[in-house]
This record gives structure tokens, C-alpha cells and sequence, in this order.
């Protein structure tokens, strides 16, 4: 795979994201959105033993991280839907950096609206106690997370026949942080749900994230969270491959 | 040495399931020439069109674009050939200029060639004034010249144009036809299918008429109207039974030609056979199919239509009826 066609391909996708304005608008809305509605709306009943703002800020970066990048799905099914793969193929552009620009695109997307909700969240009185080396090993997290759930994003864009049906995926990852210690501390849920929530990959990057913006110590937390998307970014890639070569040579 | 052929397909086979969609395909296309694939609905002319351009593997068979083989030598072949498929293969969202600057881009040339290849071909397809307009408000002829030119950024030596003209009306169409003249004028090599005879008659050196993914005849368009006589005898019988009679006996009969009926109306009695129009044949005709001289009311002698060339080379195989006659 040659960068420069991948990141041809992710100056296309970020140009299209750019046209798409009701899609912008979501995207960089919404996660500002549920910042002030968990803040506002549900951060005076619920008792968490820090500043409800700063224990639920890193969940909000994640909800929104998996909000943004699974809407990648829906973006390569548009692909498939029309000729412009064909015209890819002829041209001798195979599926990776197909892939990789919408996986970069929805990188920088999300990168954007991280940046609004940290600003936002600031704004109301977010004070994280992290050092810079704190700050750069929790962006490497949110980073890796955002690459991997892209990327499987992309794979499920593959196998859905429709973009409605890839939009199923956007809400099932939306879904995901819920049961996690996001929003609220596990030790609250019923003991089922918590086995879930304790062992799912969403708990050790929420505990990472929070982990280190916050200062406290973390442990291995955050190797594990990269061990997560290690695993799901290479599980993703191998099979995107094989399911574009499945689903374009028809 | 003399240059290979733009196209050579031997015994291309393609099924999708237990579907059979070529049944072995032969073509032969010497560079610089346009080649109509001609055939109805559902022939397998896509399925043609995608092998050749490397985007479909065949289930046998090989085929040669520009002397490199799809299969073993796919980047090579893939670098001689462009698509222009069915369906629009551009963004609606980018505009038509930064459509081309991406292909040049994907295709290997740097920031400043693309921009300025984008410009020549938005030019050369009378674009220009449209070039930072969203291809999306483009009208249909706009976007298929916006597409076509994708497909050219490299320059191919093979341009496969899969039904250029469908569903354009009347100037659009005439405009996509001057587009293809002027690309064979540069010398390159238009592979392209149609449903209208019209098309492959204006167009195409040599046509093959593809037909449940055969092809039934192949030739020049003089060659193959030939082939289907000139003229058409529009006969008028007396009654149904006659009608019936006629209609079930006809390939039959040895100066039919073997062909039979190419159009048929119960309601007036009538059906027309392919002839040439010559005297003797028309008398033989009538003497054959009515040797008592009480079943035929009256005929008219009319020029053979393009239609009648195409229903008779693609009459299903195994049923010379049709579905009025399949109402009487």
C-alpha cells in the first residue's frame, strides 16, 4: 500500500465529511451535547466521590470517540453503494488504503470534537491534575482506541448491506460505554452487569483515561487498554482485507 | 512488431451460483478500434465488461488486454484499461475539478500534473465552466463526461464504456457519441455496450451480439443486417388456424431462411418474415407457406428495422414464440 493513496483517500473523506453538514453538525454537536446532559442532568444524583465533571469527562471523550468512529461504517458502505470502488480497483487501489483514509479521516474527525469537549469541559470547570507525560499517554490511549473501533468500523461498513444497516452499528458502540465504569463506578451495578462492565475493553480505557488525566496511579490499566485495540486493530485489518476482496470482485 | 490486440478473450466462462452467465465468450478487438457489445437485458454484457477490466475473475478462460493477461498479469493489464461503468463513479460531493485532481493523484502524478490534467480534461469535455460545481447538480450528460474523464487521467490504451448512453436523452446521447468518436481519432481503443442498435450501428467497427452469454453473431453492422435479410414480408392470413399453422411451421420451411417471424400480431392476423426483398424470394415465400394459394390474404413488402435484426439474432433459444402469439 502506497501512504500517499491512503492519504489521498482520507483527504477525500474528510472533504465529504466536510459537505455533509447535517453529519458535521452531529458529529461535532452532540458530543457537547451529552457532555452538559450527563454534567447538568444526571451529575447531581449521582455520587462518584470526585467532582462529578471531572470523573465523567474521560467518559465522554470515549462515548464520543466510539460515536465518531463507528460512523465509519456508514461511510463505506456509501462507498460500496456506488461505482467509485470499481473505479478505484481499475486504477489498481485496493481496499487498505481505501480503508486507512477512512480510518485516518475518522481519526482527525474525532480528534476535532475531542478537542471541543475537552474545551467545553474546561469551561465548566474540569481540572484534571495531569503532567504533560500524564496528557501524552492518555491522548496515546484515546488515540488508539479512536484507530482501532475506526477500523472495525470499517469492517462492519463491509459486511452491512445498507448504510441504515451500518448506522445499527453506530448505536450498538454508542451503546458500549454505558455499562462500563463511564458514567457511573461498577460497584453500583448488579453483580452479572458488572462482570461485563469489569471485563469489556471499554472499562480499562475509560480507567486509563481517567487514570491519567486525573493523576492517580493506573497501574498496567493502560497497557491493557492498548493490548484491547492492538488486538482489535489487527483483527479488523486482517479481516477487512479478505471481506473487500469478498465483497467487490463480484 | 506489430502491436498486440487491444482485447483478446478466448472461452470466457461465468456462472453466480448455479446461474450460467457467459457460456464461453471469443473476442477480438485490434487497437484503435471501437467494438460494440450489443445485447438485451440480462445477456451478461456487465459480467463481460467487469472480467475484462480485471474487476470480476472468470470461472475458465483467459483474456489479454493490451497483451497482458487479467489474471496473471493484472497491474500491467489494469494499467492499460479504464471503466466507465453503469453507475456514476465520481463524488457528488467533491466538484467535478477536485474529482480529477483525486484520480490523478491516485494514478501517480504530483499535486501540480493532477491539477493540470484535471484542467485539460475538463476542457477537452467542455467542463470547464462547471469545474468547481459539485458534481452532484451536474445534469445527466455532464456527469457521465465527468466520469468518462476520470477514467482518463492515465491515458489508457482501452477505454471500456459499459451503456455510455443509457438513460441520457436524445443530445446528451449524440454528445457521448462525439466523445467516443474523438477518442478513437487519438487512437485509442472503445469497448462498449448497448442495448441500441442504433448505438453499435454509429459507433462500432465490428459488433458481437451477445445473447444468453453467447455471442450469437459477430461482424460489422453491414455484415450482420445482411445476415437478416433487408427487407421484412408483412403477411395478412384469413384465419386463426392459418394464423396458428403458420406461425408453428414456419422455421420449417426451406426459404425462411431459418428464420422465422420477427414480428407477430395476432389481432390483425398478420406476422412478418425476413426477406431480401427480391422478387423470387418473396414469390418462393408465398408459394411455401401457402401452396393452395387460400391462407394468405395479402402483404407488404417493408425495409427490414434495426429491431428486426436484433430480435431475430436474439430470439430465445428454444421457444420461436413470442409472448402475443403466446395469447392467441
Amino acid at each position: 500500500m502506497h501512504m500517499s493513496d491512503a492519504l489521498t483517500m482520507a483527504d477525500r473523506s474528510l472533504r465529504l465529511s466536510r459537505r455533509n453538514t447535517d453529519a458535521l453538525i452531529t458529529a461535532l454537536v452532540l458530543p457537547v451535547m451529552l457532555l452538559l446532559i450527563f454534567v447538568y442532568f444526571f451529575g447531581g444524583a449521582i455520587d462518584t466521590g470526585t467532582r462529578y465533571v471531572t470523573y465523567v469527562v474521560p467518559g465522554v471523550l470515549i462515548l464520543c470517540a466510539g460515536f465518531g468512529s463507528s460512523n465509519t461504517a456508514t461511510a463505506v458502505t456509501e462507498d460500496l453503494k456506488g461505482g467509485i470502488i470499481d473505479r478505484f480497483r481499475s486504477m489498481d487501489i485496493g481496499g487498505a488504503p481505501i480503508l486507512a483514509g477512512h480510518v485516518l479521516a475518522s481519526t482527525a474527525r474525532n480528534l476535532i470534537a475531542t478537542t471541543l469537549v475537552l474545551g467545553v469541559a474546561f469551561a465548566i470547570g474540569f481540572r484534571p491534575a495531569a503532567t504533560l507525560p500524564g496528557w501524552l499517554a492518555a491522548l496515546a490511549v484515546l488515540l488508539a482506541f479512536i484507530l482501532a473501533l475506526s477500523w472495525l468500523s470499517a469492517t462492519v461498513g463491509l459486511l452491512a448491506n445498507s448504510p441504515e444497516a451500518a448506522g445499527g452499528f453506530t448505536f450498538f458502540v454508542s451503546f458500549l460505554p454505558y455499562p462500563s465504569s463511564s458514567f457511573v463506578p461498577t460497584d453500583t451495578m448488579p453483580t452479572w452487569l458488572r462482570a461485563f462492565a469489569d471485563h469489556q475493553p471499554i472499562t480499562p480505557v475509560i480507567e486509563s483515561l481517567r487514570g491519567l488525566l486525573l493523576g492517580q496511579p493506573v497501574g498496567n490499566t493502560p497497557w491493557l487498554a492498548l493490548t484491547w485495540c492492538a488486538a482489535i486493530l489487527t483483527l479488523s485489518a486482517t479481516l477487512s482485507g479478505a471481506l473487500f476482496a469478498r465483497r467487490t470482485s463480484r | 512488431m506489430p502491436s498486440p490486440p487491444a482485447i483478446q478473450a478466448t472461452a470466457l466462462y461465468k456462472s453466480y451460483g448455479s446461474l450460467p452467465v457467459l457460456r464461453g465468450i471469443d473476442l477480438h478487438v485490434p487497437p484503435g478500434t471501437v467494438f460494440a457489445l450489443l445485447g438485451p437485458n440480462g445477456a451478461g454484457k456487465t459480467t463481460a465488461v467487469r472480467i475484462l477490466a480485471t474487476l470480476t475473475a472468470p470461472d475458465a478462460g483467459t483474456a489479454l488486454i493490451a497483451g497482458h493477461d487479467i489474471r496473471t498479469h493484472r497491474r500491467e493489464a489494469r494499467r492499460c484499461l479504464s471503466l466507465t461503468g453503469q453507475y456514476a463513479a465520481v463524488d457528488e460531493k467533491q466538484t467535478g475539478a477536485e474529482n480529477l485532481r483525486m484520480m490523478g493523484r491516485l494514478a501517480g502524478l504530483s499535486r501540480r500534473e493532477a491539477r493540470a490534467r484535471a484542467a485539460a480534461l475538463l476542457a477537452r469535455f467542455d467542463l470547464t465552466d462547471a469545474a468547481d460545481r459539485q458534481v452532484g447538480t451536474y445534469s445527466g450528460g455532464m456527469r457521465r463526461r465527468v466520469d468518462l474523464a476520470a477514467g482518463l487521467v492515465r491515458d489508457p490504451e482501452v477505454i471500456f464504456l459499459d451503456e455510455p448512453t443509457t438513460g441520457l436523452d436524445p443530445r446528451s446521447r449524440k454528445e457521448m457519441w462525439d466523445v467516443v468518436r474523438e477518442l478513437t481519432a487519438r487512437g485509442t481503443t472503445v469497448f462498449l455496450t448497448t442495448q441500441y442498435l442504433e448505438e453499435a450501428d454509429r459507433l462500432a467497427d465490428r459488433i458481437a451480439v451477445l445473447h444468453e452469454g453467447r455471442v450469437v453473431a459477430e461482424g460489422t453492422a453491414a455484415m450482420l443486417k445482411s445476415r437478416v435479410a433487408g427487407h421484412r414480408l408483412d403477411l395478412t392470413v384469413t384465419s386463426r388456424e392459418a394464423y396458428l399453422r403458420l406461425t408453428s411451421s414456419l422455421p420449417a420451411t426451406a426459404t425462411a431462411t431459418a428464420t422465422a417471424a420477427t414480428h407477430r400480431s395476432p389481432e390483425t392476423l398478420t406476422l412478418g418474415i425476413p426477406t431480401d426483398g427480391s422478387a423470387h424470394h418473396v414469390r418462393t415465400l408465398l408459394d411455401e407457406l401457402d401452396p393452395h394459394h387460400t391462407e394468405i390474404e395479402s402483404f407488404v413488402l417493408r425495409g427490414a428495422t434495426l429491431d428486426d435484426v436484433f430480435l431475430t439474432l436474439t430470439r430465445p433459444a428454444n421457444s420461436p414464440q413470442d409472448p402475443t402469439h403466446a395469447h392467441v
